[in-house]
């Protein structure tokens, strides 16, 4: 069973086409990568999903609810950390996750903010205002809040562009525990080997389009690559080389 | 709608409000100035003219004072939101368009009441308002410039949300724009014809009218309460209508997802 179902997505702005028919799925358990270079419509598509953007044609379903008539159910069970929307710098860790917690009505509020705090280790910084950390410590708090609803998916663009490799190395372990544990994850990475080392499957997407599917350790000799970083490479630059 | 979520949007202006003085300063401050400013005006035209000056300029600013502060109570909530760029984490979440408005005005509500008995206090204090007798027979009158405060701040929140941030600055004069039309310290009758058109269709010149008419003991008048109360109804009607087809808009053009400084498109 699929956490998310995205169906003939497409956005048109004017006659320009951001999305073009994107079909795709994430399952439970599933850590599915989004890749494509700037522009693409990585973050068109999250958009969409995190129901911001409206699309132009198309459906997503969010563990069963279909976002466009079922919003407040389908994005109950959704979260999303990104590296373009921080938390409010001027309130503390305390206060941030206590209002969105009720935002995403948790129950055992209290309970949940303590275990998100220690899972993300930033209890320590439970008392300071989020706009004074560091930008990695930002991004931890911002996962918190991501986990604090236990999702069904989760959507991460870019979770850890900012972290050093040992805060890099806790995140990519706390995902794995939460994609173990039966969550969804969409991830939008430009770190090839994180992308390889963590997703299960990926999803090339070039000019709006899907134009590769597959498991990231095996789909770049498939297309007579190196590795992923020379197949994201050959897509940014020659796309049309690829096409199916 | 959900009231737990509502509470959310009322927790974090109180937490905003609570570890920051100047924002906790500022919802009495110049609720306060005003009234002493205008204490003491009204105080030497009284000598001149007699105590029904003084009573009807001090009810006059505290009035309207009221009104600007309610407007500013769900404005302000919505900036919180634009100046820590907060915009995707509240809009990409289960809370509903309406839930966020009604939450912008509970704290509206708490705000600009705790700067208007700032205002009372001051008033009876300095100058010997009558705050009692006065305000119980202004509430309805009060009831409709919270519906115009109300529908104000919506309509700025929805400018905001269309042009960018910086049409903040288009925002904080509107109420100055509207005084002269309200009447709220002369009888519109001193205003030239084609103003008194504009003034027919404002709530607030009904409310100030109004308050005259108390003053000069002829009691409330029924019809400019029920006019003002049914213009404020329906200020308040257009002002979400308008506000939720800009959201909507934003929601369509992708403008929420891309929301920044100077953001128009």
């Amino acid at each position: 069973m699929s956490v998310l179902e995205v169906k003939e997505l497409h956005k048109k702005y004017g006659d320009r086409t951001a999305v073009e028919h994107v079909t795709f799925s994430v399952g439970k358990g599933e850590i599915v990568g989004l890749l494509g270079p700037n522009g693409a419509g990585k973050t068109t598509t999250i958009s969409m999903i995190l129901g911001i953007l409206e699309p132009t044609t198309g459906t997503i379903h969010i563990a069963g609810h279909p976002l466009a008539t079922e919003r407040e159910a389908a994005l109950k069970t959704t979260n999303f950390a990104a590296v373009y929307a921080q938390l409010p710098g001027n309130l503390t860790i305390h206060q941030n996750l206590n209002v969105f917690g009720r935002i995403y009505e948790v129950p055992e509020l209290a309970e949940r903010m303590e275990a998100v705090m220690h899972e993300m280790d930033i209890k320590k910084f439970e008392h300071t205002k989020a706009g004074v950390l560091s930008s990695g410590e930002q991004t931890r708090v911002t996962l918190a809040k991501a986990m604090l609803n236990r999702p069904e998916l989760l959507l991460l663009d870019e979770p850890t562009a900012s972290l050093d490799p040992s805060s890099a190395q806790l995140m990519r372990t706390k995902i794995r525990e939460f994609a173990a544990g039966g969550g969804g994850v969409l991830w939008t990475s430009h770190n090839m080997q994180e992308v390889t080392e963590m997703c299960d499957r990926v999803l090339f997407i070039s000019h709006g389009k899907i134009l590769l599917e597959g498991d990231p350790k095996t789909l770049p000799q498939d297309h007579g690559k190196k590795d992923l970083e020379e197949l994201f490479i050959t897509v940014a630059r020659e796309p049309l080389s690829l096409e199916i | 709608m959900s009231l737990t979520r509502i509470s959310a949007i009322l927790l974090r202006q109180f937490y905003l409000t609570k570890d920051n003085p100047t924002r906790a300063v500022q919802i009495f401050l110049w609720p306060l100035l005003d009234i002493i400013l205008w204490g003491f005006i009204s105080k030497y035209v009284g000598e001149i003219g007699g105590e029904a000056f003084t009573l009807t300029l001090l009810g006059a600013i505290i009035l309207w004072d009221f009104l600007v502060r309610v407007m500013y109570g769900v404005t302000v909530t919505f900036f919180e939101d634009v100046w820590s760029r907060n915009f995707i984490n509240i809009f990409a979440s289960p809370l509903a368009v309406s839930e966020y408005v009604i939450g912008m005005v509970l704290w509206s509500i708490f705000t600009s009441l705790i700067g208007f008995g700032a205002m009372l206090l001051a008033a009876w204090a300095f100058f010997g308002f009558s705050a009692a007798v006065y305000t119980l027979s202004m509430l309805p009158f009060m009831l409709i410039l919270f519906f115009t405060g109300v529908a104000l701040g919506i309509i700025g929140v929805s400018m905001v949300l269309r042009f960018g941030p910086s049409a903040e600055w288009f925002i904080w004069p509107m109420p100055a724009v509207l005084t002269p039309f309200a009447g709220v310290f002369y009888p519109l009758t001193i205003l030239p014809e084609w103003m008194q058109v504009i003034s027919a269709g404002l709530a607030p010149s009904y409310v100030f009218e109004g308050l005259r008419a108390i003053i000069a003991g002829n009691g409330i008048v029924a019809s400019s309460l029920v006019n003002g109360t049914l213009l404020g109804i329906f200020y308040i009607a257009i002002a979400y209508i308008v506000f939720l087809r800009v959201y909507r808009r934003a929601i369509r053009t992708g403008l929420i997802a891309r929301y920044s400084a100077e953001t128009v498109e």
